[in-house]
């Protein structure tokens, strides 16, 4: 499969990145990982016309913690992210969502950043992006904007982002102490999409008292779902069996799925009140009750 | 048609270049402009790892990916694995030994992958190996050999580590 001709720009700067886009407009794509993109153009549903290619852009790529965030740079790569000692030791759900994500190779080149652009309700960070209360950092000719991803994920294939902006950080609140998440997902096999998915963040008081409660949903709607209904439910309530068994519920009735490939709209909805029980408990076990 | 864009490579050593129209995939440059064909095209579509190869020290999959992205990078593909001499890479002697193989279309892939998983991890787990190769998919072998074939690879660079070390006195 060949995609249709484009040409091809590789800006070593941002600012350089944004002189491009605002140049050719709708008709320019950013090409990061590729991983989504790439086999878009192949199917030809993507034709742009200029492809603008930021990975030579250097100091796009980390992973550090400042001024109260976890920050993930605009490259950083699936493969980073699982082998950084910091998330592994401190953001469990980070692994465990990159951990499911495609294979080894696709791991190699795609972006945490390009996860979120892409706006495919399948892709695996935006319901743990949304668990954490992430922020996104859009840079564009006006310099940066933070968004937060409760704003960000608009309709498929569609985000907050603008045509002439970079997703260049995405920032995650430093949890508090008693905090813990976790990512359940169901594939058919490895590398496949989910079928669906449910991330959960919670932080507890001194009594096992949920203080902040983040779940969202993946792939069961036209974007991204922040399951607030079973959020209000738990905040302020202990994490217990009865509790996590009522939010789950509500989780599975916040669902919007179709039926399928992957499965009838039903049983995507039980799987997710089954995922919603499994992550809460585990993240419940994280944050340490 | 967008002009043509020059790329240089190192593959298995030796600079390659090329100049290629921007929407050409780095497989079919690495098999029709380079001429090395045992990169294989399994799907086209990004699910099967047959075009996998090393580019900079990491595994891509070549049909994935726009050989001008690839412009100034160090390549390995599965005809850099044997010594120039034609004395196979542990690996290949392992799916030789251990049947790690059937009709063979999967395994300049396998082979890729393996190689990049032994260099980052020695001595991988079983499990550590089924990850390492989750992103290839065999129709013939039932992976089982696969497996075999890698951990007889790991055993043998082991031993003629050890043994290099042996012979250069170092204590390990
Ligand atoms: C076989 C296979 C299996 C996969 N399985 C999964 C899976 O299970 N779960 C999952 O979540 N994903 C999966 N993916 C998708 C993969 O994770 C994608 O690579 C990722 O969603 C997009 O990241 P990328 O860096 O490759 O982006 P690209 O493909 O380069 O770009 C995707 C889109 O985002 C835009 N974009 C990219 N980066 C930026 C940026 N910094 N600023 C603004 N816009 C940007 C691009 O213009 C494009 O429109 C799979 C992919 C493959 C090929
Ligand atoms: S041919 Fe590239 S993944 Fe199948
Ligand atoms: S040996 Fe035939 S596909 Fe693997």
């Amino acid at each position: 499969m060949i995609p249709p001709a484009f040409e091809y720009l590789r800006p070593n700067t941002i600012p350089e990145a944004i002189t491009l886009l605002q140049q050719h407009g709708e008709d320019a794509k950013i090409l990061s990982g590729g991983q989504s993109l790439i086999p878009m153009m192949k199917l030809r549903i993507a034709r742009p016309g200029y492809l603008i290619d930021i990975n030579r852009i250097s100091g796009l790529s980390y992973i550090k913690e400042e001024g109260g965030f976890l920050k993930i740079g605009g490259l950083t790569r699936e493969a980073e992210l699982e082998a950084s000692l910091l998330i592994r030791s401190k953001y469990p759900i980070l692994i465990d969502t990159t951990h499911v994500i495609a294979d080894p190779q696709v791991r190699n080149l795609a972006t945490v950043a390009g996860n979120l652009a892409h706006g495919d309700p399948a892709n695996d960070h935006p319901a743990t992006m949304l668990a954490l209360g992430a922020q996104v950092v859009a840079t564009g000719s006006g310099g940066e904007r933070a968004i937060a991803i409760e704003e960000f994920f608009l309709s498929l294939f569609s985000t907050a982002l603008q045509p002439g902006e970079i997703l260049t950080e995405i920032r995650i609140p430093v949890p508090a102490a008693r905090s813990g998440g976790a990512y359940f997902k169901l594939e058919r096999k490895v590398g496949d999409f989910a079928t669906a998915a449910v991330a959960a963040q919670v932080t507890l008081d001194a009594n096992g008292v949920v203080q902040k409660v983040g779940i969202g949903l993946t792939n069961v709607g036209p974007t991204p779902i922040k399951a607030k209904k079973a959020e209000d439910f738990l905040r302020g309530k202990k994490l217990d069996q009865v509790n996590i068994r009522q939010a789950a519920q509500l989780a599975g009735d916040e669902a919007q799925p179709s039926s399928d490939l992957r499965g009838p709209a039903e049983y995507k909805k039980g799987l997710i009140k089954e995922l919603a029980k499994r992550a809460l408990a585990r993240a419940a076990e994280r944050a340490g009750t | 048609m967008a002009k043509k864009q020059l790329v240089s490579v190192k593959v298995n050593g030796h600079e390659r270049e090329a100049a290629v129209e921007p929407r050409l995939l780095l497989v079919h440059f690495i098999r029709e402009s380079l001429q090395l064909t045992g990169t294989h095209i399994g799907c086209d579509t990004s699910h099967c790892g047959a075009c996998t190869v090393v580019l900079n020290g990491k595994t891509v999959k070549s049909c994935t990916m726009f050989a001008v992205q690839a412009d100034g990078a160090e390549i390995l593909t599965v005809e850099g694995l044997a010594s120039a001499s034609g004395q196979l890479h542990a690996l290949q002697e392992g799916f030789k030994q251990e049947h790690g193989l059937q009709c063979g279309f999967c395994t300049p892939g396998m082979l890729m992958s393996s190689f990049a998983l032994l260099h980052n991890n020695p001595n991988p787990s079983e499990e550590e190996i089924r990850r390492g190769i989750s992103g290839n998919l065999c129709r013939c072998t039932g992976y089982q050999n696969i497996v075999g074939a890698v951990q007889y690879a790991a055993a043998k660079m082991a031993k003629t580590e050890s043994e290099a070390n042996v012979a250069e006195g170092v204590a390990k």
